[in-house]
């Protein structure tokens, strides 16, 4: 099988969007339903990676690998039991987010395709790169169709908004991209062949010295996109003046980047540095868990409250990957893709009501389910998934995020409880206000339940929320392998020996022995023999 | 043979005139004149060099300030023309479009 | 058949999610119907299963099925495996039966009300969830029946959601209980942590075994009683049930009488083997249920809500059920349970009944001398009040009799002297609701007379089946004055239940017992005749003279504004504080002034910036001066 589906399922939305360009912007539904079936199209496609991916080895798999500018730098796809169902994630949320803003978007619609289209190229492309300045370009390049589409189609303070989403971000990724520049000089130094791929950058052996200032510079860049406390002010005003469906992948997938960043790159690269910080990263993500709770609780503004509620959440997730357990990064990784589900279909929720009153304060609600049933049923189906209700799928992850918590510290465990309770106080008490109680605004009486597009968007939503809940095995297999694969990476025995015998002086890393150890010890037992 | 030194000074005092043109100079025609001025001076001192060391060099360079400069006088009299047309004018002191 | 047993959480399964999903398009008629149906056919497979088991050799006392395994990573194991043995057998028969009585009931209660098709789509999916909690062979498959049954209850307490109080009911009733299951989780996680697994299997052998120090015990047992607090509306997370009355009464009934609130007694039960091993934990539970018996019988003595009274009564059995189960006799508290749920839901429902025929009034003031309108209400209302008393004869006497008589033996005196004192209040209040419900002046509003009329026999039917059960569901498990081997329940108990350390009594202490719970609850019901019968001027007096005391029973102690006062406005004012100080003005502060200052510089460099050519071309070309300079020199 020769077919290149990364690639296909990488740029087939950039393809579109060229196509788009040479469409006349008056046609809307016609540029709608073809951006729609195209990514439904992708979605179909990517499924091919799910049913053709092997769980039986953390090896790299579809991988594409080909000469593109050299010095290191080639255009190297590939995807593990980590990434898999982040690109599945992605490709599954874009025609939803296509269909949430059928209505929302009227002004300028062929331009806000494009720039979704472009979206979806960047951040599948930042999940399926193994190539660190392909990844680079893959993220950096996702930042601006960001900024457009909060910067057009946003609310009151968009432009607020999105600078200050656009200069957290890049202040972050710019360090980063200072750090990848040392390490691929050391690299240089040390073998005198360049390179930017990722198995080459792990396989070094740092200073943990330099280790710690590479890891900050990484670090940051992922911590402000997860976002953790306190690098989160940016998504809340972001999350607040963005469209719904820029708010949707916000939520749903570009956080991931962030976890994802930190599993795939800051970890597995600067293991020394990771558990020197390790408790202060601990600490971040459960003030996080609490703050985030906390402060959700007294939101006003419904989307605020969701997007603080991402804090609370997203610090779960982080604390869980810093426990360093099986459960916990299993745990985590499931997690993320719940997360994506719940508060990607909650902002979906969001943006229904704001459709129908153009106001997302919370007092300016009351009542809606006894105008909206339908409505009512799934957004409470939505909450309760982000609540952690066994039978949906956040249960799944957040039990298995606290269990490997609770391996590692049951002090830290035990303060990460309270999501459970703060996360049922500030969304339920959200839905009593907004759903429930008597019909104070005169508006609400004329507001119309869910068309058919508007429920048929949430069906594979909610199909999925079950599913995951409730046979979770199809999903965690696949990742077992990958998981453990990383685990080891982290805590490699021999890599920790050799960085022992390191002078603190060190500049030049030293090379792990290629992965092919084995065999060579075999031949040197066949030697002695 | 004329030594090199004869063609350098002639190139610098050249590139002075236009310079100075450039700078004294009020209205954007001439003061484009002067930047041709200035690159021909430019041109006069690689061709001396190219001769002086032998190589094709600074003669291949110098058909490419020609291109460049062919290319700019297109572009540059367009936006004169523009300018014009709008601001009906094309003294420079009355355009600071610029400012910060 | 019995290899059929997992098939009774499927059937109101099944039925929630045809409802749920075609709801809309059904008759009414077939939607009560078919929820019926599906309660009925699990207690008809719950009965056969019971048949099955008593026919079962000795030692293979439990079935048990796994469906398909749930969620595996690493150490973490969670299957989905349902068993049946003797304590979920129990738990089943009670669930399934008195659950098809009020399903039936309510097809008469809710026949006005636009939300039918709904509340039916949401009792069925109760069923489910306990069945699932009461069948589960591990604790993360009953935390699974755990939350569901919270959320139910969220739903149902908030089914009349339109209304504002029980909006915040509902939501408030799922959150206190999400505190106590905060503390289930941990339970949970401290116990795969040491035990390494949580089917209860696994944790018998562990304990049995004795892997756990007695301090982990302690910890763990500790912790699920916290999630059993929550549930069972025990000090001090009870306060949601009595606000939990804003529901429809066949829910107050079903939910927070017969089942859910039960769920935390049958975890204590079922876990009996770390309370039985650690006798902090047992004798915290025991204090707890005894301290929430008697706190919560002193509340109920002053309400005039009829279903409020009947909810502080539902807190404080609930607390002998735990008394029973912290002294160690795991089967009388069980039997508790099981007797309970007869003769409380049996109250619920005629206070229904009640409130049906007075077109919804609740308050007790204005009721009175209904006796002789609603003859078909007040018998079984009679028969429920008696037996919760504890007269002699009836079920509750045998049930709370077993559980005083074993806390007793094991010589915790404090907490029987509580329980004695318990029972006094409790016939007192029971008979008070009783004569200022049904005996005296009548007090009616002219309007709610002119609509009385007795309940339907949809509903009437349910209350004389569940009266039957009141009086004769004692007696499956009579005390050992009567003979040596008359406790069934105790002995089909025995498999899943181990047996208390045997404390017995001499039969002369235990008739003395006997006669002392008798003679307390006589007198209950005697003062409660002389109050409100005879001298109806006593209670306005007491109330006079003890202004203070009857506020502050009045007034529940002020516990729900003490909890706002110290818990829930503290943290809201606080993060308001913090977000306003902290997160607007600090983190956003510094981004901001950051940002600020990079444009001021800004500013101040683009003064340089004139916009006329011949500037910027002087600059160009002093800058290309100075850099030949510096190359040159």
């Amino acid at each position: 099988m020769n077919i290149p589906v990364l690639s296909i399922i990488t740029f087939l939305p950039l393809a579109c969007a060229l196509l788009l360009i040479f469409l006349p912007k008056e046609k809307t539904s016609l540029l709608k339903t073809l951006v729609l079936v195209i990514t439904v199209i992708n979605f179909i496609i990517s499924l091919t990676l799910f049913f053709n991916f092997d769980g039986g080895t953390s090896d790299p798999q579809f991988v594409e690998k080909a000469e593109w500018i050299g010095y290191g730098i080639h255009y190297h796809l590939g995807i593990d039991g980590i990434s898999l169902f982040l690109v599945l994630l992605t490709t599954f949320l874009m025609p939803l987010v296509i269909l949430s803003s059928w209505t929302y978007i009227r002004e300028r619609v062929k331009e806000y395709l494009i720039f979704m289209l472009i979206l979806q190229t960047g951040m599948i492309g930042v999940f399926v790169s193994l190539n660190l300045f392909l990844f680079y370009i893959f993220w950096e390049a996702m930042l601006i169709p960001m900024y457009f589409l909060i910067g057009i189609w946003g609310g009151k303070r968009k432009i607020y908004a999105t600078v200050k989403y656009v200069i957290f971000t890049m202040f972050g990724s710019l360090l980063m991209l200072v750090a990848l520049f040392f390490m691929y000089n050391l690299y240089y130094k040390a073998t005198g062949t360049y390179s930017f791929n990722l198995f080459d950058f792990q396989n070094m052996i740092l200073n943990p010295n330099i280790q710690i200032w590479l890891f900050l510079a990484f670090a940051l860049a992922f911590a402000i996109k997860v976002p953790m406390f306190p690098f989160h002010t940016w998504l809340p005003d972001a999350h607040v003046e963005a469209p719904t469906g820029g708010s949707v992948v916000l939520a749903a997938v570009l956080l991931k980047m962030g976890t994802y960043g930190f599993l795939r790159f800051a970890m597995p690269m600067f293991p020394d540095a990771l558990m020197k910080l390790l408790p202060y990263l601990s600490i971040l993500a459960l003030i996080g868990i609490i703050y985030g709770g906390l402060m959700a609780l007294i939101q006003k503004d419904i989307k605020s409250l969701v997007a603080y509620s991402s804090v609370s959440h997203m610090g779960l997730i982080m604390l869980a990957v810093f426990a360093l357990n099986f459960e916990g990064l299993q745990g985590a990784l499931y997690q993320m893709l719940n997360h994506g589900l719940s508060t990607g279909a909650l902002f979906i929720c969001v943006g229904i009501l704001y459709e129908r009153s153009h106001t997302r304060l919370i007092k300016d609600y009351g009542g809606v389910s006894k105008q909206m049933p339908v409505f009512a049923a799934i957004f409470l189906i939505c909450i309760l998934s982000s609540v952690g209700l066994p039978g949906l799928n956040g249960f799944v992850g957040e039990i298995l995020c606290l269990f490997g918590i609770f391996q590692a510290n049951q002090m830290f465990a035990i303060l990460a409880v309270t999501t459970v309770i703060l996360a049922a106080a500030y969304l339920l008490w959200m839905f009593q206000r907004v759903m429930h109680g008597p019909i104070t605004n005169d508006k609400i009486l004329k507001f119309p339940d869910l068309s058919a597009r508007e429920i048929i968007q949430f069906v594979p939503i909610i199909v999925m929320m079950f599913w995951m809940g409730i046979y979770p095995q199809t999903f965690l297999r696949k990742m077992d392998a990958s998981v453990t694969h990383l685990l080891d990476t982290i805590k490699k025995k021999e890599v920790i020996f050799a960085r022992s015998q390191m002078a603190p002086d060190t500049v030049l890393p030293q090379l792990l022995l290629p992965p092919d150890v084995p065999e060579i010890l075999e031949e040197e037992e066949a030697i002695i023999r | 043979m004329i030594p090199s030194s004869y063609f350098i000074v002639l190139s610098i005092v050249l590139f002075f005139l236009g310079a100075l043109g450039f700078l004294i100079k009020r209205d954007l025609i001439t003061q484009f004149m002067s930047v041709e001025i200035m690159l021909n001076a430019a041109n006069i001192a690689f061709i001396a060099f190219a001769r002086s060391a032998g190589s094709l060099d600074g003669q291949i360079i110098v058909f490419f300030v020609i291109t460049v400069a062919g290319a700019e006088a297109a572009i540059g009299l367009a936006i004169i023309l523009l300018i014009f047309k709008q601001k009906k004018t094309i003294k420079t002191e009355d355009i600071n479009l610029l400012k910060g | 058949m019995t290899e059929f047993f997992w098939l009774i959480p499927l059937f109101p399964l099944v039925s929630t999610a045809i409802l749920a999903l075609f709801g809309k398009h059904l008759p009414k008629k077939y939607v009560s119907f078919q929820a019926c149906l599906a309660v009925f056919l699990s207690f008809v497979f719950g009965v056969i299963s019971f048949i099955g088991l008593q026919n079962a050799e000795h030692g293979h006392a439990a079935l048990s099925k796994t469906l398909f395994s749930w969620i595996h990573s690493g150490n973490f194991k969670a299957d989905l495996t349902f068993q049946f043995d003797p304590l979920t057998a129990v738990m089943v028969l009670v669930v399934s039966l008195v659950g098809f009585l009020i399903h039936v009931y309510s097809i008469g209660y809710m026949s006005h009300d636009p939300g039918y098709k709904r509340f039916f789509t949401y009792m069925n999916l109760f069923t489910f969830s306990m069945l699932v909690l009461v069948m589960a062979d591990n604790l993360i498959l009953m935390f699974v029946g755990w939350e569901g049954v919270g959320l139910c209850s969220y739903l149902l307490i908030g089914f009349w959601f339109e209304k504002h109080s029980a909006a915040a009911a509902g939501k408030k009733a799922f959150i206190v209980n999400r505190i106590g299951d905060a503390g289930f989780l941990l339970g949970i996680m401290f116990i795969l942590i040491h035990v390494g697994g949580t089917e209860f299997g696994t944790i018998n052998q562990a304990v049995s075994g004795g892997i756990l120090t007695p301090a982990v015990v302690t910890l763990i047992a500790l912790l699920l009683f916290v999630g059993a607090a929550g549930k069972s509306a025990q000090i001090p997370l009870y306060v949601w049930l009595p606000d939990a009355m804003e529901g429809p009464t066949p829910v107050s009934a079903l939910i927070h009488a017969a089942t859910m609130v039960t769920a935390g007694v049958y975890m204590v039960a079922r876990m009996n083997m770390l309370y039985t091993l650690s006798g902090t934990a047992g004798n915290v539970v025991a204090v707890v249920g005894a301290l929430t018996a008697i706190f919560a019988a002193t509340m109920a003595l002053t309400q005039n809500d009829i279903k409020r009274v009947l909810a502080y009564s539902t807190i404080s059995q609930l607390g002998y059920m735990f008394i029973g189960c912290g002294v160690g006799a795991y089967a009388a508290g069980i039997f508790h349970l099981y007797t309970h749920a007869f003769f409380k839901s049996l109250l619920f429902l005629a206070a229904g009944s009640v409130m049906h025929a007075l077109s919804g009034e609740l308050n007790m003031q204005k009721m009175g001398g209904l006796r002789k309108y609603l003859p078909r209400t007040y018998y079984p209302f009679l028969i429920g009040a008696i037996a919760i008393s504890g007269i002699p004869f009836l079920s509750g006497f045998f049930s709370k009799d077993a559980i005083l008589t074993q806390a007793f033996a094991q010589g915790n005196y404090f907490v029987w002297a509580l329980g004695i004192t318990g029972a006094v209040l409790t016939a007192f209040y029971m008979f008070r609701l009783i004569f200022l419900t049904f005996h005296g002046k009548e007090r009616l509003e002219p309007e709610v007379k002119k609509h009385l009329h007795e309940s339907p026999p949809v509903m009437t039917i349910p209350l004389a089946i569940l009266a039957f059960f009141s009086i004769f569901a004692g007696y499956v498990g009579l005390p050992v004055v009567f003979g040596k081997n008359l406790d069934f329940f105790g002995k089909f108990l025995e498999p899943v239940i181990h047996a208390g350390h045997g404390h017995h009594l001499s039969i002369g202490t235990e008739w003395l017992l006997i006669l002392i719970s008798v003679g307390v609850a006589v007198l209950g019901v005697f003062i409660a005749y002389i109050f409100y019968l005879k001298k109806t001027e006593i209670p306005h007096n007491l109330v006079r003279r003890f202004p203070f005391v009857y506020k502050l029973l009045y007034n529940k102690y002020y516990i729900d504004e003490a909890y706002n006062a110290v818990i829930v406005n503290p943290l809201v004012r606080g993060s308001e504080a913090v977000y306003k100080h902290f997160d607007l003005k600090v983190i956003d502060g510094a981004i901001n002034g950051s940002a600020a200052t990079a444009g001021w510089m800004g500013k101040v460099l683009s003064t340089f910036q004139t916009g006329f050519l011949k500037d910027y071309a002087l600059i160009f070309l002093l800058g290309a001066i100075i850099l030949i300079g510096v190359v040159l020199f």
